[in-house]
Parts: C-alpha cells; sequence; structure tokens
C-alpha cells in the first residue's frame, strides 16, 4: 500500500510470465512493429479529430478544444472480473439511490447517528430544497460513474462515486469504434464484449423513469449549458445517438407546471430531461437568479411531478469524498449487506485521532479536498515537495473537515504506447451504471483512463490523462 | 391584534414581455402568535396560481402567462389576528432540524468583521444573552438606509458600509448567529408601525435563531426587538432568497419597472390602495 | 424540432452564402480595377465594392478611403465587420457547433474544414495576386462544397427547407443589393450606352452572381443593360434571380406549411412577392423606375425573413 509496493501489471506478472486474459494481446503486440503502432495511432488522432472529440481544459485559453489523448492498447479484463465488478456496482448504486432517499425525506441515517449530520446539513451538494419533495419512482441517480482502481489480480476499490453529471462515456463508446476500424484483426482473435448498445440502454432507462402523468411514448430531452461547456461534444454524441433534441435551457419553458420545448411546429410536452447542468443554474427561480442557463420554474414542474430530472437535483451530497468514507456503512444500512466493493482506507480529517495520524504520516498520504474534483486540489504526499507538504499541514490545520487522507494506492498498469515504446502505464477506469425503474443496467467495462506520465498517478483528462478501450473477454 | 394587509406589486414594461413566470411566497401559514382569518392573492393576468408548499414549509405559488403582457399586477389582501409570544416561535410548520440552519449561503457568509462582531458579543454558556447582545448592537451599529444596497448584497457587503435595509440587517445578524454555532434563519413577512404609518414602500424581515429549551425565537435587528403581536410572519429560510415573495423571469418585456405598495393596519381602521 | 435548431440552420446557409457572395464581389472588384482607366472608366470599384457588401457605414468607421487593400481587409477578414468573410465562418461555425445533431457529417466538415483553412490566410498576404486568387477560390469552393453536401446528404424534412430558405433569402437580398449599386449602369444614358465603360461593368455584375456565361446562353447576344438587369430579376432559370429564389423560398415555404399542417404570414408574404415577378416584365420595371422596384424588393425580403423567424424561429 505504501509509495514504494510493488505495482500490479494487468499484463506481465512480477515473475515475466503474461497473464492469461492477456495472452492472444501479448503476442500481437510481440509481432507488431512499434512504428506501425504508432502511424495506428496517429491515424485514430485523426480519426477523432475529425469527428470533433474535444475537450475544453480550464485554464488553457490558448487551446479551449484539446483532444484527450488516445492509446491503442486495449485494457482487458476477463469475464469473472467483470461479474464480481458489476454486481459490486449494482449494489453500490442501489445504496447510493437509498441513501439520497433518507437524506431527503426520513433521514434515519442521520438519527441512527451513522452519519454526521453536519456532514449532510453543511455539504454544498446537499440541497435543502429538495427536502420532503418527492422525485419520480423514488430514483435519484439515472446515471452514475463509480470510479474504480485495482491495486494487485483480486481487489479492486472504489476510489470516487460520480452521482451528479459523471462524463466520458462518449470516449467509451468512441474508444471501441475507432479499434475496430484500426485493428479489425484483434476483434477476430478476441470475443470482445460490445458497448454500442449503452445509448439504447440510456433511452430505455430514461423512458422508465417518465413521470406518471406522461404519455406511453414520453418525449425526452438532453439538456446542455450550451458550446462552452467542456463536455459539449459528449452531449451533441448522446443526443444524437439517443434521437432526442439536443437542448439549451431558452428552448424550455413552463407553463402551469408542464415543461415545454419551443418547436417550429409549436409547443411541445417534455417529460424526462437527462441534464448536463449543474444543479444551481438550472432554475433562476429557486437557486442562482442570475442563472441564463436553466428554465424558469423547472423546479415546480418537478415538484408538481410532471418531469423527471436525470439525474435529480442534489445527489451530489452522495458522492461528496467524506461522505464516501461512510459507504460500507451506507451499504450496510440500508441493504443489509457487506459491500462487495471495498472503499480505499481513508482518514476522515474531521475526527481528531484520524487527524493527528494524518498529520504524523503526511508525506506518504494522498489528501483530497472533500468537495474538490478533477484531481485539483491534491496532496501527493511520496510526490510532493517539502513545502507543498508544509502548506497542507496549514490547510489541514485550518479546516481539517474539509479533508481526507488515503494511502497512496499502487494503481495497477498496463502496456501503454509512449515514445520509448510500450510501457506500463498507471490505469483507472470507469463504468457507467443505469438505473430504471425496471432495472440496472451496466455495459460490460467502461472508460479505462490512463496517466500517460512515467509514475504519474493523476488520470484526470485535465491533467494530460488519457483514455483507452476497455475489454471484457467474453469467458 | 387584528391586522389587514394590501400588498400591491405592479411590472409594466416598455417593450411587452413574450412570457412572465413568477413563484410567490406571499402566504402566511397558522402558528401560536397568528391565526390567519382571511387571505387572498389576485393576478389580473389569465393564469393558474399552482400552489406547492416549498423544502422549509412555505406555501408558494407558481404561475405563467404569455403575452403580450404589458402590465402585471399581484395583488394580496387579508386579515390575520395576532397575539405577542415574546417572539417565541411555537406551533409553526418545521421541516428541519435546527442543524439545517447552520448551513452557510452565498448571502450570509461571515467574513471577517462580522465574525469579530460576533465573538466579542459571545457569551459561550448563554445563548440568549449571546443574540439579545447582538440584536441591541446592531440596531445601534447599523445605519437604516434604503439606497446603498439591493436584494443580491451579501451580509458582509452591508456590514461593511454600515448601513442597509430590513434585510440586510436580517442578513448580518443570521451571518454572525451562524458562525458562533447558532441555527438561524431568514423571515419575511409585514410589520405594523407604532406610529400609525401605515403606506410602506416594502414588506420587512427578520431572523430567527434557535435557542434550546424555546425553539425557535425571532429577532427584528432592524428595530432592535423581538417580534411582537405587530409582526406578521409569511415565509422562512436560510436567506432572503429562500423567503423572497416574489422570484420572477420574464422573456422579453425590455424596459421594466417596478411599484410597489404595501399597506399595514389594524383592522379597525380602513385599508385601501388605489 | 427545435425553433433554436431551425434558426442556427437558417443562419448558418445565409453565412456561407454571404461569404461566397463577398468573395465574387471582392473578384469582380479586382478585374474591374486593374483593367486601364479607358476601358473600366475613373469611378473608385473599391467604393462600390464596400456600398454593394451593404457595409459602407462601418467602413468608413474604420478607414478613410477605399482602397484595394483596406477595402480587401475589411471584407474578407475584418473582426470589426460583422459581415467579413472571417465573420461569417466563424458565426457559421459557431452555428454549426451548436447544432452539431441537425447537421450532416458532411456539412459539419465542409464548416470546421473551411474555418481550419481560413486561418492559413493572411490579409497581408492577399497583395500577391496568386494568394487573392487562392484565398478567393477557397471561398467559393467552401459555398459549392457546404451547398452540395446539404443537397446530397441532408434529410428532406424541416432542417433541409428552413436551411434552403437561409440560403435563398440570402441569395435574393445579395442579387438584388448588386443590383442597388449598380442600377444607373443599367439605365439607357446618353453618352456612354454602347461603350466600352458600361460594357466591363456590366460583365462584372454577372461575374458577381456568376451569370457571364450563363447569359450568353440565354439571349445568345451582346451584352445589353436591360437583358442583364431580365437575368438578373425575372429570369427564373437563372439561379441567382430573385425570380428563382422566390420560386424556391415559396416552394420550401409550402413544404412546411404541410408538414406542420399549417400557414401563416410568411407563406402569405412569399407568394405575394412570387406573383409580382411572375407578373411583371422587365420594360415595364425600367418605365415605373429600376431603382424603385429593387429598393422596394428588399424591403419586402427583409420583412420575409422577420415573418419567418416570428413564425417559426423563436
Amino acid at each position: 500500500m505504501a509509495g514504494d509496493a510493488p505495482v500490479f501489471d494487468e499484463m506481465n506478472l512480477a515473475d515475466g510470465a503474461v497473464r492469461p486474459a492477456y495472452e492472444t494481446l501479448a503476442r500481437w503486440l510481440k509481432t507488431i512493429p512499434t512504428d506501425l503502432l504508432a502511424t495506428r495511432s496517429r491515424e485514430a488522432e485523426a480519426l477523432f479529430r475529425r469527428i470533433g472529440i474535444t475537450f475544453a481544459v480550464y485554464g488553457d485559453s490558448a487551446s479551449t478544444e484539446r483532444l484527450i489523448p488516445f492509446d491503442v492498447i486495449p485494457r482487458v479484463l476477463t469475464n469473472d472480473e467483470w461479474v464480481r465488478l458489476s454486481k459490486g456496482l449494482t449494489q453500490r448504486v442501489r445504496a447510493i439511490n437509498a441513501f439520497l432517499g433518507d437524506v431527503y425525506s426520513k433521514r434515519e441515517i442521520l438519527r441512527a447517528g451513522l452519519v454526521p449530520e453536519d456532514l449532510v446539513y453543511q455539504n454544498p451538494a446537499f440541497r435543502p430544497e429538495m427536502n420532503q419533495q418527492a422525485v419520480p419512482h423514488g430514483i435519484y441517480v439515472m446515471i452514475a460513474g463509480i470510479d474504480i482502481v485495482r491495486v494487485d489480480s483480486e481487489t479492486f476499490y472504489v476510489l470516487e462515486d460520480n452521482a451528479r453529471t459523471p462524463s466520458g462515456v462518449s470516449y467509451m463508446l468512441e474508444n471501441r469504434e475507432v479499434m475496430i476500424r484500426l485493428f479489425p484483426e484483434l476483434f477476430s482473435q478476441h470475443r470482445v464484449a460490445p458497448v454500442e448498445n449503452y445509448t439504447d440502454d440510456l433511452l430505455a432507462t430514461m423512458k422508465s423513469v417518465a413521470p406518471r402523468s406522461a404519455s406511453s411514448d414520453p418525449t425526452c430531452v438532453l439538456l446542455t449549458p450550451g458550446l462552452f461547456n467542456a463536455a459539449y461534444y459528449e452531449h451533441t454524441f448522446l443526443a444524437d445517438k439517443l434521437g432526442v433534441e439536443l437542448v439549451e435551457g431558452r428552448d424550455l419553458f413552463v407553463k402551469a407546471d408542464v415543461v415545454y420545448m419551443r418547436t417550429t411546429g409549436g409547443p411541445k410536452r417534455v417529460d424526462v430531461i437527462y441534464r448536463r447542468l449543474d444543479d444551481d443554474f438550472l432554475d433562476p427561480l429557486v437557486f442562482r437568479p442570475d442563472s441564463a442557463l436553466g428554465v424558469p420554474g423547472l423546479m415546480s414542474a418537478y415538484h408538481a411531478g410532471n418531469v423527471t430530472l436525470a439525474n435529480a437535483v442534489g445527489t451530489g451530497v452522495a458522492d461528496d469524498k467524506a461522505v464516501y468514507s461512510y459507504m460500507p456503512e451506507i451499504v450496510k444500512f440500508y441493504l443489509g449487506e457487506e459491500p462487495i466493493l471495498k472503499n480505499v482506507p481513508t482518514w476522515r480529517c474531521r475526527e481528531p485521532d484520524e487527524l493527528k495520524y494524518v498529520l504524523e504520516h503526511l508525506p506518504e498520504l494522498v489528501v483530497k479536498e472533500v468537495h474538490g474534483s478533477g484531481g485539483y486540489g491534491m496532496l501527493i504526499g511520496p510526490k510532493a515537495a517539502a513545502a507543498e507538504i508544509e502548506l497542507f499541514r496549514h490547510k489541514l490545520a485550518q479546516d481539517p473537515s474539509n479533508f481526507i487522507a488515503q494511502p497512496t494506492l499502487a494503481l495497477s498498469t498496463c502496456p501503454t504506447l509512449v515514445e520509448e515504446g510500450v510501457a506500463p502505464r498507471h490505469v483507472d477506469l470507469r463504468p457507467f451504471v443505469l438505473t430504471g425503474r425496471d432495472k440496472v443496467r451496466i455495459v460490460p467495462g467502461g472508460l479505462t483512463r490512463v496517466a500517460l506520465k512515467d509514475g504519474s498517478l493523476v488520470v484526470n483528462s485535465s491533467q494530460g490523462g488519457g483514455t483507452k478501450d476497455t475489454w471484457v473477454l467474453d469467458s | 391584534m387584528r391586522i389587514r394587509i394590501a400588498h400591491e406589486t405592479v411590472y409594466s414594461y416598455a417593450v411587452p414581455a413574450h412570457a412572465v413566470i413568477q413563484t410567490l411566497r406571499l402566504t402566511p401559514r397558522n402558528y401560536e402568535g397568528q391565526h390567519v382569518a382571511t387571505w387572498r392573492i389576485d393576478v389580473d393576468q389569465d393564469c393558474r396560481l399552482d400552489a406547492h408548499e416549498d423544502a422549509f414549509g412555505n406555501i408558494t405559488h407558481t404561475f405563467s402567462c404569455t403575452g403580450p403582457v404589458q402590465t402585471l399586477t399581484v395583488r394580496v389582501d387579508g386579515l390575520v389576528e395576532t397575539s405577542d409570544t415574546a417572539g417565541v416561535v411555537r406551533g409553526a410548520i418545521e421541516r428541519f432540524p435546527p442543524g439545517l440552519y447552520l448551513r452557510g449561503t452565498d448571502l450570509t457568509t461571515a467574513d471577517g468583521d462580522i465574525r469579530a462582531y460576533a465573538e466579542a458579543r459571545h457569551h459561550p454558556a448563554d445563548r440568549l444573552s449571546t443574540l439579545h447582545a447582538l440584536l441591541d448592537d446592531l440596531v445601534r451599529d447599523i445605519t437604516f438606509d434604503k439606497d446603498p444596497t439591493h436584494s443580491a448584497t451579501t451580509a458582509a457587503e452591508a456590514f461593511a458600509l454600515k448601513r442597509g435595509v430590513c434585510q440586510d440587517f436580517a442578513h448580518i445578524f443570521i451571518a454572525a448567529a451562524r458562525h458562533l454555532g447558532i441555527p438561524a434563519r431568514y423571515v419575511g413577512g409585514y410589520f405594523l408601525h407604532d406610529d400609525g404609518t401605515v403606506d410602506q414602500e416594502a414588506g420587512h424581515a427578520w431572523a430567527e435563531a434557535h435557542v434550546e429549551g424555546l425553539g425557535w425565537v425571532g429577532f427584528d435587528p432592524a428595530n432592535g426587538l423581538c417580534p411582537t403581536e405587530q409582526h406578521i410572519r409569511i415565509a422562512c429560510g436560510l436567506d432572503y432568497l429562500n423567503a423572497a415573495p416574489i422570484r420572477g423571469s420574464r422573456h422579453g418585456g425590455e424596459g421594466e419597472f417596478l411599484t410597489v405598495k404595501v399597506m399595514v393596519d389594524q383592522a379597525s381602521r380602513q385599508v385601501q390602495v388605489q | 424540432m427545435l425553433s433554436r435548431t431551425a434558426d442556427n440552420l437558417f443562419w448558418l446557409a445565409r453565412y456561407v452564402e454571404r461569404a461566397e457572395y463577398l468573395a465574387r464581389i471582392i473578384e469582380a472588384s479586382t478585374r474591374l480595377a486593374n483593367l486601364p482607366s479607358a476601358y473600366a472608366g475613373t469611378s473608385n470599384e473599391w467604393e462600390s465594392a464596400v456600398a454593394t457588401a451593404g457595409c459602407a457605414h462601418l467602413f468608413y468607421q474604420a478607414h478613410d478611403k477605399a482602397t484595394r487593400e483596406t477595402v480587401i481587409d475589411f471584407l474578407a477578414f475584418s473582426p470589426d465587420n460583422p459581415s467579413s468573410i472571417r465573420s461569417c465562418f466563424e458565426v457559421a461555425r459557431t452555428n454549426a457547433r451548436s447544432v452539431r445533431t441537425a447537421l450532416t457529417v458532411e456539412m459539419w466538415d465542409a464548416i470546421n474544414a473551411a474555418w481550419l483553412e481560413l486561418s492559413k490566410y493572411r490579409a497581408s498576404g492577399l497583395n500577391q495576386d496568386e494568394h487573392l486568387a487562392n484565398f478567393l477560390s477557397f471561398v467559393k469552393e467552401t459555398g459549392l462544397r457546404f451547398d452540395g453536401s446539404a443537397y446530397r446528404t441532408m434529410l428532406r424534412s424541416d432542417g433541409y427547407w428552413f436551411s434552403r430558405l437561409g440560403v435563398m433569402i440570402e441569395r435574393a437580398d445579395n442579387t438584388a443589393r448588386i443590383l442597388d449599386v449598380k442600377y444607373h449602369v443599367l439605365l439607357p444614358g446618353a453618352e456612354q450606352v454602347g461603350g466600352s465603360l458600361d460594357y466591363f461593368q456590366w460583365s462584372a455584375i454577372l461575374r458577381a452572381v456568376s451569370a457571364l456565361t450563363a447569359y450568353h446562353w440565354v439571349y445568345k447576344e451582346s451584352l445589353k443593360p436591360w437583358l442583364v438587369a431580365d437575368l438578373l430579376i425575372l429570369n427564373d432559370q437563372m439561379p441567382r434571380s430573385l425570380a428563382a429564389c422566390y420560386e424556391s423560398i415559396v416552394r420550401n415555404l409550402d413544404s412546411l406549411s404541410l408538414s406542420y399542417g399549417r400557414q401563416g404570414p410568411a407563406q402569405r408574404a412569399a407568394r405575394a412577392t412570387r406573383t409580382k415577378l411572375e407578373s411583371a416584365r422587365i420594360d415595364d420595371i425600367f418605365q415605373s423606375g429600376l431603382h424603385e422596384f429593387v429598393s422596394e424588393f428588399i424591403t419586402e425580403n427583409n420583412r420575409l425573413g422577420a415573418a419567418i423567424t416570428q413564425q417559426y424561429l423563436t
């Protein structure tokens, strides 16, 4: 677990043997010249650029549209590994939904003293406005992205839950399309579970959670903040694949507690909104009054039960890093089951004993801001300069409850094409879990993110991470 | 005391609006200190008022009308029986435990100055004394002035100016109380003046803080007193935005002009809006 | 479809059309300006280019004098000119990005590639004729590619019809504007009739709407001013004539009203203008005033644009 622990490589074991899942791929990698791989890699980039997959990087005004690097060597999971993972994911998301339903109604978990009250009430992502307000079919998180890391052949940890508007699924889908075009021979040698049904699953999920007052063929839309949003490409991509309108706030209006969109044929009722717009901006009559991106009156229609928002408002309270540390208790409390997926061991700096331990072991630990995301505001102890450690010591003393700490995990590595050739790089995995009224749907795999810098553990695309296609092999 | 209220809000637009939507928090509920005898809301446009109860237990009405809207009038008339409870709010609808009201908001964030001001008046063992010290000193240290602040002014901004209206007084009080770990919330309503003034330019606002043993207690820092039978309680929340009498949005309708007339009078006298 | 999507498609098509028209204006003006004054007269072609592009007011805020350099820079590259070729491409691409799902891949490629390509051209380089020629043909090819992509790949449904309406209303406006600025050289004058000066003006007008070859095919005559006017106003075989534009506008608006099951002010206005163009004769137009006729047309055409916006796009 410490910084110098042996790193688990998903292809090559420490003794030089190749793990069974990678046998065919390893043979192929031996036969294919590196410069051919590099050529394919450039072709892949050209394809991505042509279809317009871009990603806006904050604070990088010169290139507001940048391509996320794509690595052509796939990451491989066996069906057995996947079955275990998907059971754990389903369980975790069920627990998240139960937790949200509870904190916005009866608050039994707070009464039971299992989760501290202030962690919920003082949480910026908690939305008091959702208190005692029913949501259609009682489902809060229809679309979740759960970040998973692996540390050895047996152990997967949940690193982070994303219960607001997880992004990245378009990369999962496009990566596969590009791989099939570039390396058809690999797909005839492997039986790779398909992912292309994701958008059909998403549409089925959305329709299943339509409000009761909707017609039998509910109208779904995707609400985007607009083309200056970092994930705008993904919004257009998904709307296109779903066959639903990509709307901005100004395309919608509310009349008598029903949401309509402005169309060339007149107003049309909207039943389900897959919204990629943050809570704060949804409705200027309820949240930020200066928001021009939202729909005035939307929350009133929502509370009247005439429209479904996916995800619900206020789901962020469940993916907060401080609440994260309580997830094992949350799973047990609502489901009466042992968690299938483990949490990374986490010290809550709000608790004095744990803070003491953290302060004594700063150079070994990763310290994260409770409400931060995207890898910002984070201390990686073993890689940090002394001054940075002292800065965090100061921050921790000032506001301990704003931080958690975790051991520096030896994330698993996968073979990756870099300038020097094929070399191991650290990876994580974001599977997407869809929860409908009828069932939970997860396409096999997810988005593998890879830290392209040698030794780096930061896989975030906003900090130079790349992506890989993720294969779940049929056994 | 029987109090009659007439509250008229008129919007007029230089260019008629295509559509207007508003959410009103203009309906009082009963608690030990007040009984609503009659209450009526009128909107002079073709629309339906959809009633909801919000997360804080306030009654809201949302309406939308399609244009062209040249003028829009929202009118409230009501009669409320009040009694003095020494500021203690019993029997009101509570949707949250007090702990929720420690939550900070943009409008009620305590900056260094407010924190120091609060700490200087902190009686750690006696929450009620702390709150009264804040109440007494704020009315002395902040000047009532409707010019320099507006509905989006934060507690810190108003405190730096040492000026503001009842909303600003309430926000400062709330920011200070929360900083000391005392749950506090914003209350919007009406106030009957002692001096016989009937016509007012706006409603009133004050704060409530939670005290063990007593429950929620009102503090009106703009007047330097705890609410009496002259206060009519309409809506509460974390800050102004949760309890605002009207939050609205319009499509088109450039050049909005707003006039507000509030009349609060004892029921024995006649109240009329021209 | 979403009103905003329809609005974006409509304006996207208009901006691409406008960019192409500006390229033709620059091309025709360059030709005229390069002629010895014995052939082309002493009038400043660059002044009339600015007027024809409809941006004289803005131009003279930025520049004192209309010269080759200032006009080409202003019409092609200036970010201060909301209708420069650069601005047109920029707005077109922004519109295209925000309606990606309503465009075919080919249409997006045409716009996106043009935007990327545009950065290769600099105003300073265009002083050389060869660079200018390359630039202008790039702009014209973009128009052709976009138009062709739309024609060949778009579903024949409301999105396509709004896009065509954008093209046709812009095209009608452009053709009318060149007539509005140049009408005086088409009028029968005392001295210059048949003179070489006007001959080259007439051919420049035809070039600006890519109709020089068409003229010869249709009339099988040397250039005559009233025939030039006839071709550009009334000849519905000529794709840039006002009559052809309105024939298409009426057809596309009819498709919309059939599809939505109702019609409104836009359909009525378009039919009225078309009927007028159908029943007019060029002699009568000259008789009652070419200038008045064209000015009135420009006003009606703008009014139709506003009616379409009101009825469908907001």
